[in-house]
């Protein structure tokens, strides 16, 4: 087995989390863990005692009359106490976090990702921010994998990478994720970041990564024989590098210089693909 | 015994008769029960050659890899065998392994015997329940041997568009799924019906044994919960044969081609119909499972039951919210505050009838005088066994935690936990302790002992590190983590996955290990016939209506039809001589 080329040494137990929202949700997880084993046990160590108390042996008789205890009553509205502070004092906040306060679209960095048979695809809106149109049937997996309408103002600057997401550190990202074919799931179990990829639907989610490194985007819901292999990477970069990155990505569809009257947007030319 | 003769029936019926074409609801149940157990054995085989993939993955398979020139070229599994297997186990094990064995085999045998009937309400429907079941499966593993693509391979939850793409597997699973599903509404009505209008004189709702409700609320689950299904599974039939676009969203693009339906369809609409059966049908699996360990543990402990009409509050309101949770599957497909909130709340309120049930069990035994039989043993462990299964569907049915546990190996070792050393456990323990009442003989102790704890030590060894690796995200239905190819190993594409790779091997050995035993109970099961010991109508003392009967029950079951005096668990009543008091058998006046 090779040697770990990633920034992360990993073993047995939950991941590191490189997100903000995500310590709440690591948090809720051990909290949770704890509760179970608490009850566990205690619940075992009453089940060995019957077992070995109440065995059958010579001289020993069962009772008619049922134990008369009030605990096991205490017990279940305790239980039952605590999942409602599980559910509105942890979990119900986290999801609203994770679902409604979207980011200022001013301070954030908006992607949209593509999933496909087997593969992600990461479509960057450019300098103006607007992401250009898409059709179905401009799509071409060696040049055009996300069917961009080149012919448009706001494609220009678009640019897409495969396989590969790079972001800045520390600032909010929302991604808009959705699918050319099947379901897949886009998932960052490094970022606590999951969420269904539907064709026909575009749902977003939003992150922001507390470090710099490289991490895993692993394909969540299966999609067909080479659902294993549908792995992607998450490039977490210091804002700075992150702009430099961007700025220095080719434009695909970025109409030629204008040099004389007539080469006016021979876009049709540039077909080369972004490289990732 | 020399009831035999003592049919009901005055005429000589022959073989085919009594054994095939039967419409004794006992022989019917025993149809079941073999044929279940095959499948689930079956089931079973096909996960064992998923482990070695998964354990060794792409290493040739020794000796058995040459079996399947198709699915292990070189003995090498490819992604669509590993996909056909894992589908076709989750079907397997589930539609044509544990609901029949629970419902179809324990429930034809015993609740006809547990209501003092002689036969189910509607004995043809029973046998056309049962041939219908078996059609379903058969299409479904013929499958296997389709030219074109094999088995369905897009999971037990099929979902679309992958299910309507994939090859004609998908076909046949939706032609065995309706099948399926027809054979368990026949079922469930039955089952309604005989508890309804033949209980016996005397035999009021509240006397019946907890098992025969734990039956009843199932039946309802059945009836209410799979008509959905089988729409869903029509609509996905539909969109595959004719044409229709109910699930497929406009502009799909397969490679580089827009695929040419109509569009407009949704997918999100068919997991909501499919779960709004299969979270009921969770319930369809343990609720049986529930009502047989608690006969068992009742019988064992030699007193009544604590909290017996508890129990079956417990189990009706289990069966009515099991209704309102399902799209606590769902949360990852992109659910809103309102949507996932709900489902929240009603998970966490179905935990509390789940507790309750867990609670009456644990309390029946203290102050009895616990008997360490075969069956005992088996249903005992449940306990344990399936309340680390629902404890650990906290996390899942709480949004937050899913986020980061959804798709993982921790939802395969929860709800394993609770299908497998949970449910399966109790229909071991089930078959253990009605046997003798079916076939005149028990099954060996000794070498039921060797089963369960067998069973019960390697089991652990295969779910647990399940919840680990879950916790360290890994993630499920992969069919390799590619080790070799282009210069990549492990560490480059799943690096967690990667230090955790030793657990696979861990829960491989286990499972094989597991299997091993298994044959010890498949010997032990026929050897028995001829060689168990012979036991009277009643070897286990206890109290409910099936023990009166003649054994085996001849076809009508009563010699006269019982009268019943009390309660299903009269155990060490003060002031009687023995210490079993049986429902059928009047109270002496004081
Ligand atoms: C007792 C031994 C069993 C073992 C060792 C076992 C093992 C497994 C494993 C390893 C998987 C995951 C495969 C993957 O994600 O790639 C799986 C999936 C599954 N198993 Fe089992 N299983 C057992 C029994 C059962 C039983 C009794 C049931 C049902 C009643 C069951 C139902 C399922 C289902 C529904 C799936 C999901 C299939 C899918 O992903 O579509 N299993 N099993
Ligand atoms: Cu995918
Ligand atoms: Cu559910």
């Amino acid at each position: 087995m090779g040697e770990n080329k990633f920034d992360i040494a990993y073993g047995v137990g939950l991941l590191p989390n490189w997100s903000e929202h995500g310590a709440a949700i690591d948090q809720l997880i051990k909290i949770l863990h704890i509760f179970m084993i608490v009850l566990f046990v205690s619940w075992g160590i009453f089940l060995l005692y019957c077992l070995i108390k109440f065995r059958s042996r010579p001289g020993h008789k069962a009772s008619y009359q049922s134990a008369t205890s009030k605990l096991p009553k205490y017990a279940e509205i305790g239980v039952v106490l605590f999942e409602t502070f599980l559910l509105v004092g942890l979990s119900f906040p986290i999801w609203s976090r994770y679902r409604l306060q979207k980011p200022d679209a001013e301070k954030a960095l908006h992607v949209r990702v593509v999933a496909q048979a087997f593969q992600w695809n990461i479509h960057y809106p450019g300098e103006d921010g607007k992401f250009g149109p898409t059709r179905p049937e401009l799509v071409n997996n060696a040049f055009n994998p996300l069917g961009i309408d080149k012919t448009h103002p706001d494609s220009y600057d678009d640019f897409w990478s495969v396989g590969t997401m790079n972001v800045p550190k520390g600032v909010p990202v929302v991604a808009d994720i959705t699918s050319k074919d099947v379901i897949h799931s886009f998932a960052i179990p490094v970022l606590r970041v999951k969420q269904d990829a539907n064709p026909g639907l575009v749902t977003p989610v939003w992150f922001t990564a507390t470090k710099t490194g490289k991490i895993s985007i692993v394909c969540s819901q299966l999609c067909g024989n080479g659902h294993s292999r549908m792995f992607g990477r998450v490039q977490i970069q210091e804002p700075e590098e992150f702009k430099k990155w961007m700025a220095e990505k080719k434009r695909p569809f970025k109409p030629k210089e204008k040099k004389s009257e007539n080469a006016n947007l021979d876009i049709d030319k540039v077909t080369e693909g972004a490289s990732s | 015994m020399s009831h035999e003769h003592d049919s009901h029936h005055g005429h000589e019926l022959s073989f085919i008769q009594k054994y095939v074409f039967s419409v004794d609801h006992k022989v019917i149940g025993i149809q079941y029960g073999i044929t279940a157990l095959t499948f689930l054995f079956f089931g079973f085989v096909l996960m064992m050659l998923m482990r070695w993939q998964l354990a060794y993955p792409d290493q040739p398979m020794p000796i058995v890899g040459s079996l399947f020139p198709n699915g292990m070229p070189n003995g090498l599994m490819t992604g669509d065998f590993y996909n056909e297997l894992g589908a076709m186990h989750g079907t397997i094990m589930i539609f044509l392994g544990v609901v029949p064995l629970g419902v179809g085999a324990f429930g034809n045998y015993l609740v006809p015997l547990q209501v003092g009937a002689p036969d189910m309400a509607f004995p043809k429907m029973n046998a056309a329940s049962y041939w219908t079941y078996l059609t379903g499966g058969l299409i479904m593993f013929s499958s296997f041997f389709l030219a074109e693509g094999g088995a369905a391979q897009s999971g037990w939850t099929s979902y679309p568009p992958l299910s309507v793409m994939a090859g004609q597997g998908q076909t046949f699973w939706l032609f065995g799924m309706v099948m399926l599903i027809t054979s368990s509404l026949l079922g469930s009505v039955n089952i309604i019906v005989t508890i309804v209008q033949l209980r016996v004189p005397g035999l009021s709702f509240f006397k019946l044994p907890f098992h025969v409700w734990a039956q009843f609320v199932t039946s309802f689950l059945l009836l209410l919960a799979f008509p959905p299904l089988e729409a869903a599974g029509v609509l996905q039939l539909m969109d595959r044969l004719a044409g229709t676009s109910f699930f497929l969203p406009s502009g799909l693009v397969m490679g580089e081609s827009v695929m040419d339906v109509a569009g407009g369809g949704n997918v999100v609409l068919y997991q909501h119909l499919f779960w709004f059966l299969a979270h009921p049908e969770v319930y369809v699996l343990i609720l049986p499972a529930i009502g047989l360990i608690t006969e068992i543990i009742a019988t064992n402990t030699r007193k009544p039951l604590y909290g017996y009409k508890t129990i079956i509050y417990a189990a009706i309101f289990l069966g009515f919210m099991s209704f309102l949770v399902w799209a606590h599957h769902m949360f990852m497909t992109g659910m809103g505050t309102v949507m996932s909130d709900f489902f929240q709340v009603t998970t966490m309120i179905i935990s509390v009838p789940s507790v309750v049930i867990l609670t009456v069990l644990i309390i029946t035994l203290w102050g009895g005088s616990i008997r360490y039989n075969v069956p005992m043993c088996f249903a005992l462990a449940f306990l344990p066994m399936f309340a680390i299964g629902g404890l650990t569907g906290l996390p899942l049915g709480l949004s937050a935690s899913d986020i980061y546990l959804h798709d993982t190996y921790y939802v395969i070792g929860h709800f394993h936990y609770v299908v497998a050393p949970g449910t399966l456990f109790a229909l071991f323990a089930a078959v253990y302790h009605w046997y003798p009442k079916a076939v005149g003989r028990k099954m060996s102790s000794f070498w039921g002992k060797v089963h369960f704890w067998g069973s019960l030590i390697s089991i652990n060894f295969v779910f647990f590190p399940m919840l680990l690796q879950g916790i360290t995200h890994l993630n499920r239905r992969m069919y390799n983590y590619p080790l070799t190819g282009e210069g990549t190993t492990l560490w480059d594409i799943y690096p967690h996955s990667a230090s955790i790779q030793y657990l696979n091997e861990v829960i491989s050995i286990a499972a094989w290990v597991l299997g091993a035993f298994q044959l010890v109970f498949i010997f032990n099961f026929f050897l028995s016939i001829k060689f168990g010991k012979k036991v009277n109508d009643n070897p286990w003392e206890a109290t409910t209506l099936e023990w009166a009967t003649p054994t085996p029950p001849p076809h009508g079951n009563f010699l006269t039809e019982p009268t019943v005096y009390r309660g299903p668990y009269e155990y060490s009543v003060p002031g009687e001589k023995e210490d079993f008091s049986p429902q059928h058998i009047e109270p002496k006046p004081a």
